[in-house]
């Protein structure tokens, strides 16, 4: 059982794949996207996907736009930003848009896996709080 | 650029060409006019004042000389009306009489004498022996008979001495008598000699033909063609006349005035060289053109003096411009330049990112045990930590491209100075490395931020470190960079101890294009822009220096600035 399904957001293809190789060996299951667009996609195909790690400069859509779209679509899934250079105001913007966090590029890989870690976690409280409301709801129409 | 120098002093000079001309043709136009005119009119004025003058001149004597010769006449007819023919015939008689008028009148009368009808002069009375005379075939004779009374022209007669004569004709006995008498040539000279004007100005008295009746002072004969005029114009015209006339004898110009006298049988006539007639008239020729020349010379010189001036300040109006447009050129090329770095900064990071997750996935699968047994597994991990160095490395290079990248970003923002010094540092680090100077900072903790453009506070201060750094480039030095906070305002001191600033020179420190540096070098806007900035935020700049110890240059920036914030637009101009 992995520790968490996560879907890697990038254009470059190299680094997308070398980050799953890397991440799959920690436990965690991938799923790839390589443009904003795809990431929509993939995540309507597979509902179960927990975390989003999204790049912020990408051709096309970017990843801005990509996550005030993932947020409006899938509000329950997480979004970590990673970019090639943090701006304080990307990351207020990003953060404002609902991300989880933000991460810079090269990243350490046990900040990164304690993110998605935190950000999985932080999902799957929010569906069980979720689920326990409806839950109630449901017992209590019934009694 | 030879070429170019050439090209732009002969623009120069053709514009100071240019200046000269209309200047000099704005005012030397209406002077020389007006001086011209005025002249003009004066000479024609003053011509006419002389004319007058002289008019008045010869109508006087010409009434003087008229008078004289009439009251010789009228004596002479009171002799002969008083006394008969028989009484003037006794010479003893004629005597008495002629005692009796040079007691009276002077020695104008020179002799007195009876004539018959015959010619013969029966008594004569004066210092001549002319008893017995006969004059029947004089000139004067012939016409004294045909009137009532006669004055002859001069002439020389039997004494052989010019005189003339004032005769009177008579009746005795059914036949003609004649008295007469001859009027001292000297005492009627004079009364023509008198008139003197000027140097040059005499009169004369000239008959019907030509013959001159009294004795020129100057050599008249010399220019006779002048009264010659007027005796042929004489026979139209009785009127007073005036002309110029150039003497085709001497070459010089002679003004002549002439009148006639004597009932149209004489004329006199005035004569006098126009260059003295006219010599108040030159005078005032002379004394305009000098004005006007120096006048001119002034113009001339105003002209060259102001024109130069003016293609001066033009000169170097141009050279600011010149200056300001390279500065704009520069500005446009470092904005391009940070453009450029930050595309390179975000394309790089990328491949760098790739490089590192590569090597780490490398480090990865060292951890599984089929590796663990190599003998190089300790030179695989050094290796890989090394590549993760680097990369780290790269993304700082970046990153520091990208703040010089947004540079140029105007919006206020929180900025703490102490952080915003520290980066300059940083930036500087490496130049300041090579420069041999080491830099110090001395940052008081707690400073709260202030709020303005990061980017402007950013350029002071790297221009005062690297203003530093130019200053100690040849020795080398320290560099120390203070902070604190003094009664709601932050204090920012930038100390170098570089060979300093002459006094001469730092009143003027601050000043738009005031470099002490090399042409090329420095545009000598820098301090002005960090001033202007400072300014702006409500501080202070000041500048303190010490030739050969240290200089200093102190900002004050208070901590709320008071610049208004514009609405932030959304980060479009800055990509992650």
């Amino acid at each position: 059982m992995a520790i968490a399904k996560v879907l890697l957001v990038d254009d470059e293809v190299p680094f997308v794949e070398t980050m799953t190789k890397r991440l799959t060996k920690r436990d965690l299951e991938i799923y790839q996207a390589f443009s904003g667009s795809e990431a929509l996609e993939k995540l309507d195909h597979e509902r179960s996907i927990e975390v989003v790690i999204l790049d912020v400069k990408m051709p096309g859509m970017d990843g801005i736009e990509a996550l005030r779209e993932i947020k409006k679509r899938f509000p329950l899934v997480e979004v970590v930003m990673l970019t090639g250079h943090a701006t304080v105001e990307t990351a207020i913007e990003g953060m404002k848009l609902g991300a989880y966090d933000y991460l810079m590029k090269p990243c350490d890989m046990d900040i990164l896996m304690a993110k998605v870690d935190e950000a999985a976690s932080r999902k799957r409280k929010q569906e069980t709080k979720i689920i326990e409301a409806r839950l109630k709801e449901i017992t209590l129409r019934r009694t | 650029m030879d070429k170019e120098n050439r090209e732009e002093a002969a623009y120069y000079r053709s514009l100071t060409r240019n200046i000269i001309v209309i200047i000099l043709v704005v005012s030397l136009t209406p002077m020389f006019l007006v001086s011209g005119i005025i002249l003009y009119q004066y000479q024609d004025s003053h011509r006419e004042k002389i004319f007058d003058h002289l008019g008045e001149l010869v109508e006087k004597h010409k009434q003087n000389i008229d008078g004289f010769l009439t009251e010789k006449l009228n004596d002479i007819r009171f002799l002969a009306r008083t006394f008969s023919f028989e009484e003037l015939s006794d010479e003893s008689f004629l005597e008495d009489r002629l005692n009796t008028l040079q007691r009276e009148f002077g020695p104008v009368f020179v002799d007195l004498g009876v004539v018959n009808e015959r010619g013969i002069q029966v008594a004569y009375s004066g210092p001549f022996r002319l008893g017995r005379a006969l004059y029947s075939d004089a000139e004067w004779f012939k016409k004294a008979l045909q009137r009532e009374y006669f004055i002859s022209d001069v002439f020389l007669g039997l004494r052989g001495l010019p005189h003339f004569i004032v005769a009177v004709r008579e009746n005795w006995k059914g036949e003609r008598w004649i008295l007469r008498s001859t009027i001292d040539f000297v005492a009627f000279n004079t009364l023509v000699a008198n008139i003197r004007v000027g140097r040059t100005g005499f009169a004369y008295i000239v008959n019907r033909k030509g013959e001159f009746q009294t004795q020129p002072l100057m050599d008249a004969a010399k220019c006779s063609s002048g009264f010659q005029d007027f005796l042929a114009a004489a026979k139209t015209s009785g009127q007073k006349m005036t002309m110029i006339k150039k003497c085709d004898e001497t070459g010089k110009e002679s003004l002549f005035v002439a009148d006639f006298l004597k009932n149209g049988d004489w004329l006199l006539v005035y004569q006098q060289d126009a260059a003295d007639a006219f010599a108040d008239l030159k005078r005032a020729v002379r004394t305009t053109i000098l004005i006007n020349v120096l006048g001119g010379l002034a113009i001339l010189t105003m002209a060259l003096f102001l024109s130069k001036r003016v293609v001066r300040q033009i000169a170097s109006a141009d050279q600011e411009k010149q200056v300001v447009d390279e500065q704009i050129v520069e500005t446009g090329k470092l904005a391009s330049i940070g453009e450029l770095a930050a595309g390179i900064a975000h394309e790089i990071n990328n491949p760098v990112a790739i490089m590192v997750e590569e090597a780490g996935w490398i480090g990865d699968l060292l951890e599984e045990e089929e590796f663990k047994e190599s003998e190089n597994l300790d030179e695989f991990k050094r290796a890989l930590s090394q590549i993760n160095t680097q990369g780290k490395r790269c993304k700082e290079i970046t990153s520091k491209l990208l703040t010089f990248a947004r540079k140029t970003d105007s919006r206020i923002t929180e900025v703490y100075i102490n952080e915003l010094l520290q980066e300059m540092v940083s930036l500087s680090s490496q130049r300041a490395k090579y420069g041999n100077v080491s830099i110090s900072t001395d940052f008081e903790e707690g400073i709260p931020p202030i709020r303005v453009p990061q980017s402007e506070l950013q350029q002071v201060f790297l221009n005062l470190i690297n203003n530093s750094l130019d200053a100690m480039e040849k020795r080398g030095g320290v560099l120390s960079m203070k902070t604190r906070r003094h009664e709601g305002e932050i204090i920012v001191e930038v100390t170098d101890n570089g060979p300093g600033i002459p006094k001469a020179n730092l009143s003027r420190i601050f000043d738009p294009f005031f470099t002490t540096k090399p042409v090329g070098k420095g545009t000598g806007l820098g301090l002005s822009i960090c001033y202007g900035i400072i300014n702006k935020m409500g501080g202070e700049i000041e500048v303190q220096s010490v030739v050969d110890v240290e200089t200093t240059f102190r900002v004050r920036i208070p901590l709320s600035t008071g610049i208004r914030e514009k609405k932030e637009a959304s980060s479009s101009n800055v990509a992650p």
